[in-house]
């Protein structure tokens, strides 16, 4: 494992994502071993081969990983613990592969999903939140009617509306040809500055890690 | 709670099949005081010897059973050995749910009315082919021999055991077995028996013996097809167990035990052949011939299959034709004339019986997915298989049902019970349960557990995301297992015949009841009304996500 920049941050600084002495196990197979404190704005970056336990690494500090790996150390998210709490206890959001819009709901169905804060304003919310990635008056519209970068584009507005308190991102560009990649990566990237939590990117493409500009660790 | 479903599942399963077996000990020896039993003796199994042709009713119960599915699974296995993606292959395939979703007694009518000397076959036939100008004297319909009603349980079966194959063989690869051997000279029927057949049968194992206890013992199927003084051991149980004579329910007891000893023999015989055949069968492959047989077997594959798949659609429509037949001469190959009177007649008498078959298939068929639903839950939470005792939900498929629901029925009268809905359908449960949990624990254990990350990641706790996510979507298999259950519900005769009291009545225990009268309109249009009532659930569980969903393309697909 090898560190490429950053530096530890002081500990339990308000905001931060602090991962203590980290080490994840497959059947007893040592897989990875991480000790980083992530800044609010700030974003990690995991780099490795498939297989090399970084999106367990996700699944375990967001409460739902598979039983059959084992792992040590601890998350501390602003000042708490949320090590081993179940995954709606986290306040940690996700972003996938793929854009995982469900399929019973409008694009605005979706968006409300996760929408925290009041009900009242929830729907101008959610109307506010589509017209700030280009998809105003989408709300009322199948999900299948989309194409692939609207698609993610909704389902990053509903990260953001959920209010998360840390982001995870597993290959969130993967799976987009490489000019979409590289417009959806600038929108993401631009949404996590302006929410100011800490977030830990998963990748192999060497690009996601210069866009994230924080600190790579890479594993193998 | 959820940690309860599995038990919940297997006692409400176990109980009741083994209870109510072991309960028809002591009355099948005599031992029954709320009779005037109090002795233990030997006396109704003395009684039961000195029935006459009690024998003859044994050995048609035995040797139909074994003869059905012998004949059943030779005929899916040499169609399946043809199987190349046709238009005829898809066209069978596409019919095995509609055919497999008509009830027993109505298939059973259909073809009753197709084979009989009057039937709609010798009136095609007659008087061209066959000279007859008046139906001929034979006795093709209950035979003494049991051959009709074997030749309607292979019909009946054939959809089941062929469904249930091809659920089986995509995890086999099949295809690339079947194309190495032909690479190594072998003719492709021969290469598909040596090199998927031995691999397939473990995989459906259970559901065969389930057809031969089935076949053995079934009430329904054999009072319409099979034959007549004497009728077949399970018949006779049922009419020992409805004498108004109460003293004959010990009499009742023994034969329902020897029905238990019958079946449980055919299935060590079965078990026996099993053994035989494969030791036979690995001689064959080991031998090494590959060109022999291959042109007979792609013949009588795709003969006998299509003959079994065209007997049940003539079948319901001989149901339907007689049902609206006016005045119909013998050699006619149609009625004179059509007439709704039928119908109209029946109409008053319907209205109750069907709302009570809707009833019971609706609450059974509900029960029933409420608990696997909640098992699978608990399975999914806890990420491993619930518990292993879910074998166990074969057990009601695998005992006789005049075994067990007898002893249900003494033990409900000894304590008192009157006939009523509740025990109907907890008895109708047994059945349904096992099926719906076979159709819903693959759909549930391929759902894409990134959804319920997702849901949860956004706040929903697990039992939100199972109401909010996993639910709507998975609506469809849901709604498809519970209109199965429903057909299945509706075609169960012997469960609301004996646990009902003849005092809860369905349009299944009606139908049944009219064949011993043989007015052929009238069964027309029972066993119509019968054979329609699974399609309203299969027509529901269609049209319901398609009316709710219908701005979402992405649930069309699921």
């Amino acid at each position: 494992m090898e560190r490429t920049s950053g530096h530890a941050g002081p500990l339990a600084e308000a905001g931060c994502l602090q991962l203590q002495d980290v080490a994840l196990e497959l059947h007893g197979h040592h897989l990875l071993h991480l000790n980083e404190t992530i800044s609010p704005g700030g974003v990690l970056t995991v780099m490795g081969p498939s297989g090399s336990g970084k999106s367990t690494l996700l699944a375990w500090i967001a409460g739902f990983m598979s039983p059959s790996f084992h792992a040590t150390g601890r998350a501390i998210l602003d000042g708490e613990d949320i090590t081993g709490r179940p995954a709606e206890k986290t306040g940690v959001g996700l972003l996938f592969q793929d854009p995982l819009l469900f399929p019973h709901l409008s694009i605005a169905g979706n968006v409300r999903f996760g929408a925290r804060g009041g009900k009242d304003d929830v729907a101008e919310r959610v109307e506010n939140a589509l017209d700030s990635v280009g998809l105003a008056g989408f709300g009322h519209r199948d999900p299948e009617t989309l194409s692939g970068g609207q698609r993610a584009r909704v389902a990053l507005v509903r990260l953001i509306l959920s209010r998360p308190r840390a982001i995870l991102l597993d290959e969130p560009f993967s799976k987009l040809d490489a000019p979409l990649r590289r417009e959806l990566r600038a929108v993401v990237f631009e949404h996590l500055q302006q929410q100011n939590v800490p977030a830990v990117l998963v990748t192999h493409d060497q690009e996601d890690a210069d866009a994230a500009g924080g600190i790579v660790v890479t594993i193998d | 709670m959820l940690r309860l479903a599995p038990w919940i599942i297997v006692l409400s399963l176990v109980l009741p099949v083994v209870g109510g077996t072991l309960f028809i000990v002591p009355p099948a020896f005599g031992y029954l005081p709320v009779l005037g039993g109090d002795d233990w003796s030997f006396r109704p199994w003395l009684e039961l010897a000195a029935t006459p042709g009690i024998l003859r009713s044994v050995a048609v119960s035995f040797s139909s059973g074994l003869l059905a599915t012998g004949l059943a699974l030779i005929i899916v296995f040499l169609f399946l050995s043809t199987i190349a993606n046709t238009r005829f292959d898809r066209w069978i395939q596409r019919l095995i749910s509609p055919l497999l979703s008509i009830p027993h007694a109505a298939a059973a009518f259909g073809f009753a009315f197709l084979i009989a000397p009057s039937g709609l076959l010798l009136r095609w036939l007659s008087p061209s082919l066959t000279g007859f100008e008046r139906p001929p004297d034979w006795l093709l319909l209950s035979d003494p021999f049991g051959v009709s009603l074997i030749s309607g349980l292979v019909v009946k079966e054939i959809p089941f055991l062929l469904l249930v194959s091809l659920a089986g063989l995509p995890q086999l690869n099949a295809g690339q077995r079947v194309m190495l051997a032909r690479s190594l000279g072998y003719l492709p029927r021969v290469a598909w028996f040596k090199t998927v057949a031995p691999a397939l049968y473990p995989l459906i194992r259970l559901p065969v013996y389930a057809v031969l206890a089935f076949a053995t013992s079934t009430v329904d199927v054999a009072m319409i097809l099979g034959p007549n003084l004497p009728s077949t051991l399970s018949v006779q149980v049922v009419h020992w167990f409805n004498d108004p004579d109460l003293s004959r329910r010990f009499l009742a007891s023994a034969g329902a035990l020897l029905q238990l000893l019958v079946t449980a023999s055919a299935l060590s015989v079965w078990w026996g052949l099993e053994k035989l055949i494969g030791t036979g069968f690995d001689a064959w492959v080991a031998g090494g011939n590959r060109q022999r047989f291959d042109g007979t077997l792609w013949l009588a594959g795709r003969g006998l299959m299509l003959i079994a798949t065209l007997l049940p659609v003539l079948g319901l429509f001989a149901l339907a034709l007689n049902s609206v037949a006016g005045f119909w001469r013998f050699p006619d190959a149609w009625p004179g004339s059509m007439t709704l009177s039928h119908w109209l007649q029946a109409l008053p008498d319907l209205a109750r019986p069907f709302w009570m078959t809707m009833v019971i298939a609706t609450a059974a068929s509900v029960l029933a997915v409420a608990m696997v639903l909640a098992a699978l839950e608990h399975e999914q939470r806890r990420n491993r298989p619930a518990t292993r005792a879910l074998w166990l939900l074969y057990l009601p498929l695998l005992v006789p049902q005049v075994g067990f629901l007898s002893g249900i029925t003494v033990l409900s009268q000894m304590a008192g019970q009157a006939p009523a809905l509740w025990v109907v359908v907890w008895a109708h449960l047994l059945f349904v349960l096992p099926y719906v949990y076979l159709t819903l624990v693959e759909p549930y254990r391929h759902f894409d557990f990134r959804w319920v990350i997702l849901g949860r990641s956004l706040g929903l706790s697990v039992n939100q995301a199972f109401w909010r996510i996993r639910l709507p979507m998975m609506l469809r298999p849901v709604l498809t297992a519970m209109a199965l259950g429903v057909a299945i519900s509706v075609s169960l005769y012997l469960p609301t015949q004996m646990l009902g009291g003849g005092r809860i009545v369905t349009v299944t225990t009606e139908a049944v009841a009219l064949s011993s009268g043989g007015d052929r309109r009238l069964i027309g249009v029972w066993a119509m009304v019968q054979a329609i009532t699974p399609f309203i659930g299969f027509l529901l569980a269609l049209l319901i996500p398609r009316l709710l969903w219908k701005e979402r393309r992405g649930m069309q697909a699921l």
